[in-house]
């Protein structure tokens, strides 16, 4: 470690005349609020975890929930959520690869670079488009609130067959009266119910947090392609400085770096 | 070593460190090692606990590589590295009693 620098002779380092940061202010504070927005996104993931940890017993399993994938019948999960990740660790790479030719004054490398970012971030908030479409539609039997209160499930490929929260199951015309006298039947998801659990917490963090995050995607997207048209019309090159690229690149890859916890904690564990 | 925030600082300050384009898309084969493992072994019969602790680790490290070298913060002053990286501690912390918190609540009646 080089701390021992900083501390053996930190009048050199900390008594004026050299800066000890050795970074402009503006790259700086990107830093700083990219830290302060560090301490929002893990706040909502642990008020999330307290309340998994609070209502352990009727949580639903992710890997239940997020089955779908295009075009294909059946379940596959955290496949899509895997491309997802895949599409924007890719974009991550293109943004370092833009920042990198900044350093090298290459304008047009950066617009190539900067331009297949834009794209993954695009792609990416349609995949999470298309999340939230099967999230909110839900299967095709949903769920169901029995006649004693309890909470079932179906499944699209076991159909007849309700699945209680201790993962028991019933089925034939057993279950079939218990469907009938169902006090309600659910389907998907709103911010009062959803069928994948019995607690509207569930939905309500999934919206929020990945609505949040899908957000900050969305803000990526608007500054990568502002930073685009500045580097297009030579603003750049004017400044012999790419610095910019720099700044925008610190975001999109801090926002590569939340999906890395979301899909962590909201889709494996 | 990594004292190097010395090195030739221009007027915005932006040195490379020792980033390449062969290093770069090298942390993007380990990043997609990872996730594929990840979502690997998420299938297995290995027991839940361990599954569990096994993803979280496996979330630092990427994180690690995220941060370290597209973020470029391991070839950054190592003041500056302290300062963006101290104040977490203070997460771990709330981690710790929101979670024990949460599983003290579950085992009482609603």
């Amino acid at each position: 470690m080089a701390s021992h620098a900083a501390s053996a002779n930190p009048s050199k380092i900390w008594g004026g005349g050299t800066s000890p940061y050795s970074m402009s202010w503006g790259k700086m504070f990107m830093w700083i609020f990219l830290v302060s927005d560090a301490f929002t996104f893990s706040s909502l993931l642990i008020a999330y975890g307290y309340m998994r940890h609070r209502f352990s017993d009727i949580w639903p399993i992710p890997g239940d929930v997020f089955t779908h994938f295009p075009f294909i019948h059946g379940h596959v999960p955290l496949a899509y959520v895997g491309l997802m990740t895949f599409i924007l660790i890719m974009s991550s790479v293109t943004m370092v690869l833009a920042v990198f030719a900044g350093h090298n004054l290459d304008r047009k490398a950066v617009l190539k670079w900067m331009g297949l970012t834009i794209v993954g971030g695009f792609m990416f908030l349609g995949s999470q488009a298309w999340e939230w479409y099967h999230f909110i539609h839900g299967s095709e039997k949903g769920s169901y609130i029995l006649a004693d209160g309890r909470f079932a499930r179906t499944d699209d490929l076991e159909p007849g067959v309700l699945i209680f929260q201790d993962h028991s199951k019933v089925e034939g015309a057993e279950a079939q009266a218990l469907m009938e006298t169902a006090k309600k039947n659910i389907h998907g998801a709103n911010l009062t119910e959803n069928e994948y659990g019995n607690t509207p917490l569930f939905a309500n963090f999934f919206f929020f947090i990945t609505g949040f995050h899908g957000f900050h995607v969305f803000s990526g997207v608007v500054l990568n392609i502002i930073v685009f048209i500045l580097v297009y019309q030579g603003f750049n090159d004017r400044k012999k400085d790419y610095e910019l690229v720099e700044k925008v690149g610190l975001y999109w890859h801090f926002v590569d770096l939340v999906w890395v916890f979301v899909f962590t904690f909201f889709y494996l564990v | 070593m990594s004292n190097n925030h010395h090195t030739a600082t221009s007027e915005g300050g932006h040195e490379h460190g020792s980033l390449t384009t062969k290093l770069i898309w090298k942390v993007f084969w380990i990043l997609l090692g990872v996730t594929l493992f990840e979502v690997g072994i998420a299938f297995t019969s290995i027991p839940k606990n361990i599954l569990m602790y096994t993803f979280i680790i496996l979330t630092i490290v990427k994180s690690y590589y995220i941060v370290g070298y597209f973020m470029h913060l391991k070839y950054e002053a190592v003041p500056f590295r302290w300062t963006i990286l101290l104040p977490f501690v203070l997460i771990v912390y709330l981690i710790f009693i929101a979670l024990y918190e949460g599983s003290a609540l579950s085992m009482a009646p609603l």
